[in-house]
C-alpha cells in the first residue's frame, strides 16, 4: 500500500473517532486499528510514526504508539 | 368427519384456494352439510375449498381479489334468493351453502357452453394441454357439447379463427405477439377473466395490461395501441403468466418442451430478497420456475430474474473442464481435477513457503450458499493458517455490519418483509428497490397503494418516486456523498422541534448518550437550513419529510448501497439507526432498519465468517474462548489476528506480500473500483484460483480455473436480507462434476486437510454446533417449517422475525454522533460532474448471468444518464457516444439524456464488462470498513467516436487470456 493511502485511511479514522464523546479518543482509533488492520499494515504504520509520523493526524499519531 | 378448522396450510399444499386468506374473528357455517370455522372476510369459495370442496371457478385465483365475472362458481345459500357468486360472497354465521344443485350445475353448463363456442377446441396440440383450467372446468361442468354456431350469413362470430371457410379475415382475430423472449400472448385463447390485468396491477404494481372495448369485442391489451408486450411497461415478471388460466400467457419453455412432470422447491440465487421457487421439471431438465406461493419472503411473487433468466445454466460459455496454466500469457490447458488440484494446491503451499503463512487468501462468494461459503472461510482459517478472507460483501454492505453491530448489537435488518404490510411511513434511502429488489418493491408498493406515505431520499428521480398509482410525498434529490448531512439534518428536526419518543428513548437507549447527542444533533450547523448548500435539499422539504416519519405512525427506513458505499457509509449507517432510535420505530411490526441486500447471499456471507477480523457469528477472531470453539472443532489452531480486506489484499499484492488468492464466485476485476489498481494487484499474484462458472474478467489474470456449480446443481442455503434461512436444493446433478462445496472439500484435502463431508447438510450442522445464533438450525427444521430466520435457538426455536422487540441485542441502544466529513472526491474545473452508479431490474450485477439469457434485450449496454442541461452545453446528443473521464481512468459509452438526474450529476450500471465502469471509480473508500465510494466520482463528459484505447487493449489482452487449448488426447 502507498504511504499516502496508509495516511489517509488512518486519518479517516481518526477524524470519525474525535467526533465521539469521551476522553479516550486515541485508544479508540487504536482499537479500531487493532481490530480491522492486518498485523503488516500495523507494521507499517507504526515504522511510519516512528519515522516521525508525516501527514498523519495527531489523533493517528497518538493511536499507533499505543499500538506496541 | 370433515369438521375442521385449517390454521396453517401444509407447505407442500399449494392448490389455488380461489380467493385470498382473512384474518380476524372466526365464523363457523355449513358447506354442503358439513362445518367450517374460517375468520370473517373469507369467501364462501374459499371456506368450501378448507372443506376440500372444489368449487368450479375461472376468474378467481387466491391471490387476487375476487372479481365475479364468470358466473362459474354460483351456489345456492339456504334463505337468500338467487344464485350467488361463492368468489365474491363473504361467509356469514350459521350460513348453510350448496355447491351443488340441479339449478346450479345448469347455469355452470351453460357459462361454460359460452366459454368454448368461442375457444378453439385444439386441446391436444395447446401448450397448456393437461394445465388449463378451462380444460379442467369443462371437464368438472360436465359440459358435453356446445350448441353455438358460426352465422348463417357469413362472417365468424369467434376470435379464433384467422378466416372463415370462404378464406375472408376475421376481423376479430389477433396474431399471437411473441415481443417478450420468455412468454407469448395468443388472443385466440383468451376467455377475458382479467385474471392477468388484475395480477399485473394487484401483485406486480406495474398496470401494464389493460381490457380494451367492450363486450365481445374486449380484449386484453399491453401498453397503448401500438404496443406489443416488450415495448410495453411489462417488466416480465411473469405475474400475468401464472394467473392465466389458458394457454393465453404462456411460457415460451413450455410450449417447446411440454409440461413439467415434477417439481423441486428451491431459492431463487439472485438477488437478496431470496424468492421461493419450484422448479419444474422433466427428468433433469428444467421446464420452468414458477414463484412459489408458500414463499415467506415472496409470497408467490416474482421478478423476470429469478422467474425467467436461468438459461445462464446451460450457456455454451460455461466452462465444465478444470484449466491450468504456469503464466497469464500462456493458453489454458485443460487437465483432469486431480492434476489441476495438485498444481493449485503445491503453488499455493509453496508460496507460503516462499513468501509466509499470511502470503495467501481467499475471496468467499456472496452467491454461494452458506455451507460453501463457511468452507472457503475454513480453509483460509484452518488449512492455510491465517485470517485472509473477505467476501465481496465488503464492497457493498460491510458498513451495515459494522454500523448497525455499533448501534443496535446486531448486524442485520430488523424486520421480516412482511412487516412492510404495517407500515405507515415508509423511507428509502439509496436504494432502487423497483430495480434491485423487485418482489420486494411489489410489496411495498402494494402498501403505498392501499395508503402508507412513502419519502425518498435519493440524487435520482427513481421509479418508486411517480409511478403508476404512487407518488412520494417527499423525494430528496440529495448531492451525492452527502447523505451524513442529510440524515443529521433529519435528526435535528425531530430533536429541535420535539418530535423524539422520550418514552423509548428512556427505556431502551441511554439517556446520558442522548443528551450528548441531542447537543450534537441541535448544534444549528446541522439544521437543514444551514446544510441546504451541501446538499441541495430545500430546507422545508427536509423538515416536512422529518416531520413525516416522526409523525406518521409506523416509520420503516429500507436502504442501499447508495448509503453505503460512500467514505462515510458506515456513519450514514449509525445515523439511519439514530433516526428510528429517535422515533422509537425499532422493535415492532411495521418499523425498523431494513439493509435492502445486493447479491443473494450477502447476508448469510457475512453471517458465515467471510471477514478477515471475525469468525462465524460475528465474533472477532481475538477473543481467545470463541478461537478454542472453532479449535475443537477443526483440530487447527486459529491465528488470532485480523488478516486483510480484498483492498488490503490487493494493495499488498502491488507490494509483493501477498502472492496467492482463491476467488470463488467472485469477479473483483469487473466489480471492484478502481479496474487498473485490481488488475496490478492480481497481476502481481502467482497463483490466482477461480472458482466460477464462466472465464469472468479476474480469470484472465488466474493461473488455476476451477468449473463452478450453478445453484440448480447443489444442496444448501442461502440467507436473504430478512436473515431468512432458505433452502436451495439440488434438481440437476452439477454438469461440472462436483457442487462448489466439494471443490473446495477437494482444495482443502489437496492441500493436507482431512475433510469428509458428505452432504451440506453436515457442514450446516458443524455451523449450528459453533455459532449460537444457528444453534437451532439444521437440514430437518428446514423441511418442516420451509425457512427460519436467524437467530435460531433454544431462546428461540421458530427463529426471530423482529429483531429487538424487548431491549436491543447489546443492551441499551446507542445514539452514535454522526459529523458530517465531506468526501476528497471532489468536482472541480477539470471533473465538474458527480457520477453515481446503480444497477437496472433485468440485469444483475456484474450481468455474467443475465448477460448469458434473453435478458439482454432490455438492457443491451450500459449507458451513461445526463440531464439534458449539461448534454447541451457539451454538445451531446442522446445516443451519442461520449468519454467519461475521472482521476482514476477514462472509458466510452452511450448517453442518455434524462432528467432523471439532476443537473450536475451523472449515472450509469455497470453490468458490461466492456463499458468498465469501473476504471472511472477511484479507490476512496469507507473509513471504518475500506468499503469503496462507488457512489461518487468526479467525472466529465465530453463527445467521443466510441470505445477508448484502454477499453480496446483490455478486451485485446482478454480474448488473449480467454484462450484454451485443444485438448490432449
Ligand atoms: S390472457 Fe389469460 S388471464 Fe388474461 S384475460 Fe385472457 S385468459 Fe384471462
Ligand atoms: S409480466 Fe408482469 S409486468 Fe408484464 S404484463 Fe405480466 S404482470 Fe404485468
Ligand atoms: S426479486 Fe430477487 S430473489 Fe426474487 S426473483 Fe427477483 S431476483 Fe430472484
Ligand atoms: S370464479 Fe367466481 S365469478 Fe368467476
Amino acid at each position: 500500500m502507498s504511504p499516502e493511502k496508509m495516511i489517509y485511511m488512518a486519518n479517516q479514522i481518526a477524524t470519525f473517532f474525535k467526533s465521539q464523546p469521551g476522553t479516550n479518543q486515541a485508544e479508540m482509533v487504536a482499537n479500531h486499528l487493532r481490530d480491522f488492520w492486518d498485523p503488516r499494515m500495523l507494521r507499517k504504520i507504526c515504522d511510519h510514526v516512528a519515522g516521525g509520523g508525516e501527514g498523519l493526524d495527531d489523533l493517528a499519531v497518538r493511536a499507533v504508539r499505543m499500538i506496541p | 368427519m370433515k369438521d375442521f378448522i385449517i390454521p396453517t396450510m401444509d407447505p407442500k399444499d399449494d392448490r389455488d384456494m380461489g380467493t385470498p386468506a382473512r384474518s380476524g374473528a372466526m365464523v363457523t357455517l355449513t358447506i354442503d352439510g358439513f362445518e367450517v370455522t374460517v375468520p370473517e372476510g373469507t369467501s364462501v369459495m374459499r371456506a368450501a375449498a378448507e372443506l376440500d370442496i372444489q368449487v368450479p371457478k375461472l376468474c378467481a385465483t387466491d391471490n387476487l381479489e375476487a372479481f365475479g365475472s364468470c358466473r362459474l362458481c354460483v351456489v345456492e345459500i339456504e334463505g337468500r334468493r338467487g344464485t350467488p357468486a361463492s368468489c365474491t360472497t363473504p361467509v356469514a354465521e350459521g350460513m348453510a351453502v350448496h355447491t351443488q344443485s340441479k339449478k346450479v350445475r345448469k347455469i355452470r353448463n351453460g357459462v361454460m357452453e359460452l366459454y368454448i363456442s368461442d375457444h378453439p377446441l385444439d386441446c391436444l396440440t395447446c401448450s397448456a394441454n393437461g394445465d388449463c383450467e378451462l380444460q379442467d372446468m369443462a371437464g368438472a361442468v360436465g359440459l358435453r357439447d356446445v350448441r353455438y354456431e358460426a352465422p348463417k350469413t357469413g362472417g365468424l362470430a369467434n376470435h379464433f379463427e384467422a378466416r372463415d371457410t370462404s378464406g375472408e379475415a376475421n376481423p376479430e382475430w389477433l396474431p399471437k405477439d411473441d415481443s417478450n423472449p420468455y412468454f407469448s400472448y395468443d388472443p385466440s385463447k383468451c376467455i377475458v377473466c382479467n385474471r392477468c390485468v388484475r395480477a399485473c396491477e394487484e401483485v406486480q404494481g406495474t398496470f401494464a395490461l389493460t381490457i380494451e372495448g367492450r363486450g365481445f369485442d374486449s380484449r386484453v391489451s399491453a401498453g397503448g395501441a401500438l404496443d406489443d408486450f416488450l415495448s410495453s411497461d411489462c417488466v416480465s415478471c411473469g405475474a400475468c403468466v401464472q394467473a392465466c388460466p389458458t394457454a393465453t400467457l404462456q411460457e415460451k419453455s413450455v410450449i417447446e418442451m411440454g409440461t413439467p412432470d415434477r417439481s423441486v422447491i428451491t431459492t431463487c440465487a439472485y438477488c437478496g430478497v431470496g424468492c421461493s421457487f419450484k422448479a419444474e421439471m422433466q427428468g433433469d431438465e428444467l421446464v420452468r420456475m414458477v414463484p412459489y406461493k408458500h414463499g415467506k419472503a415472496n409470497r408467490g411473487h416474482s421478478c423476470v430474474k429469478g422467474r425467467f433468466a436461468y438459461g445462464y445454466a446451460h450457456h455454451s460459455d460455461r466452462i465444465l473442464n478444470p484449466m491450468i496454466r504456469d503464466s497469464v500469457d500462456e493458453p489454458w490447458r485443460e487437465v483432469s481435477w486431480d492434476e489441476a488440484l495438485t498444481f493449485a494446491a503445491n503453488r499455493m503451499r509453496g508460496l507460503q513457503e516462499t513468501y509466509g503463512q499470511k502470503s495467501i487468501g481467499v475471496i468467499t462468494s456472496s452467491r454461494c450458499t452458506n455451507e460453501e461459503t463457511y468452507l472457503v472461510q475454513k480453509l483460509t482459517r484452518s488449512v492455510f493458517g491465517n485470517n485472509n478472507t473477505d467476501t465481496c460483501a465488503r464492497v457493498c454492505h460491510s458498513p451495515t455490519g459494522y454500523g448497525l453491530g455499533q448501534t443496535f448489537g446486531a448486524s442485520a435488518g430488523t424486520q421480516d418483509f412482511d412487516s412492510v404490510e404495517q407500515t405507515d411511513v415508509v423511507v428509502v434511502i439509496g436504494a432502487n428497490p423497483t430495480d434491485g429488489h423487485p418482489v420486494f418493491a411489489s410489496r411495498l408498493k402494494k402498501r403505498l397503494r392501499a395508503g402508507a406515505k412513502l419519502i425518498v431520499i435519493d440524487p435520482r428521480r427513481i421509479d418508486l418516486v411517480k409511478s403508476a398509482h404512487i407518488e412520494a410525498a417527499h423525494h430528496l434529490p440529495l448531492r451525492p456523498g452527502t447523505n451524513v448531512a442529510v440524515v443529521t439534518a433529519l435528526a435535528y428536526t425531530i430533536v429541535t422541534e420535539g418530535l423524539f419518543d422520550e418514552e423509548y428513548i428512556r427505556t431502551r437507549c441511554d439517556w446520558d448518550e442522548f443528551q450528548d447527542y441531542a447537543e450534537f444533533v441541535s448544534n444549528p450547523r446541522h439544521s437543514p437550513e444551514e446544510t441546504a448548500a451541501l446538499t441541495g435539499i430545500d430546507p422545508e422539504a427536509l423538515r416536512a419529510a422529518a416531520r413525516l416519519y416522526a409523525t406518521g405512525g409506523n416509520g420503516a427506513i429500507y436502504y442501499g448501497l447508495g448509503v453505503t458505499e460512500h467514505s462515510q457509509g458506515s456513519t450514514t449507517v449509525m445515523g439511519i439507526a439514530n433516526l428510528a432510535m429517535l422515533t422509537g420505530n425499532i422493535g415492532r411490526p411495521g418499523v425498523g432498519v431494513n439493509p435492502l441486500r445486493g447479491q443473494n447471499n450477502v447476508q448469510g456471507s457475512c453471517d458465515m465468517g467471510s471477514f478477515p477480523h471475525e469468525l462465524p457469528g460475528y465474533r472477532h477472531v481475538k477473543n481467545a474462548d470463541v478461537r478454542e470453539m472453532f479449535e475443537a472443532v477443526w483440530g487447527t489452531p486459529i491465528d488470532p489476528e485480523p488478516g486483510l480486506r480484498i483492498p488490503n489484499m490487493l494493495d499488498a499484492a502491488v507490494d509483493g506480500t501477498f502472492k496467492g488468492l482463491y476467488c470463488q464466485g467472485e469477479d473483483i476485476l469487473q466489480s471492484d473500483p478502481d479496474t487498473k489498481h485490481v488488475a496490478a494487484g492480481l497481476a502481481a499474484m502467482e497463483c490466482v484460483i477461480v472458482h466460477d462458472l464462466f472465464l469472468n474478467e479476474t480469470a484472465n489474470y488466474a493461473h488455476v480455473f476451477l468449473p463452478g456449480s450453478t445453484f440448480l446443481e447443489k444442496d444448501g442455503t442461502f440467507t436473504n436480507a430478512e436473515r431468512r434461512i432458505n433452502r436451495v436444493r439440488e434438481v440437476m446433478k452439477p454438469l461440472n462434476g462436483y457442487a462448489d462445496w466439494e471443490v473446495t472439500q477437494l482444495l482443502a484435502n489437496a492441500m493436507g486437510a482431512d475433510w469428509n463431508y458428505t452432504h451440506p447438510a453436515q457442514i450446516m450442522d458443524e455451523i449450528a454446533a459453533t455459532t449460537p445464533s444457528f444453534a437451532g438450525v439444521d437440514y430437518a427444521v428446514l423441511e418442516e417449517k420451509g425457512s427460519v430466520q436467524w437467530p435460531c435457538n433454544e431462546a428461540h426455536p421458530d427463529g426471530t422475525p423482529l429483531m429487538h422487540v424487548d431491549g436491543f441485542v447489546r443492551g441499551k441502544g446507542r445514539l452514535m454522533i454522526t459529523e458530517y466529513v465531506a468526501t476528497d472526491e471532489r468536482t472541480g474545473p477539470r471533473f465538474p460532474l458527480l457520477l453515481t452508479t446503480g444497477r437496472i431490474l433485468s440485469q444483475y450485477n456484474v450481468g455474467a448471468q443475465t448477460r448469458r439469457t434473453q435478458n439482454t434485450v432490455w438492457h443491451a449496454e450500459d449507458q451513461l444518464e445526463i440531464h439534458p442541461h449539461d448534454a447541451e452545453t457539451r454538445g451531446v446528443n442522446e445516443g451519442d457516444w461520449v468519454r467519461l473521464a475521472s482521476r482514476a481512468g477514462e472509458t466510452a459509452l452511450r448517453a442518455k439524456l434524462t432528467d432523471r438526474v439532476s443537473p450536475g450529476v451523472v449515472y450509469t450500471t455497470f453490468h458490461h464488462p466492456d463499458t468498465q465502469a469501473n476504471v472511472i471509480t477511484t479507490d476512496f473508500s469507507d473509513w471504518a470498513t475500506n468499503c469503496p465510494e462507488y457512489k461518487v466520482t468526479a467525472v466529465q463528459v465530453s463527445p467521443s467516436n466510441g470505445p477508448t484505447d484502454w477499453q480496446e487493449t483490455y478486451n485485446a489482452q482478454a480474448e488473449r487470456s480467454r484462450r484454451i487449448l485443444p485438448a490432449a488426447e
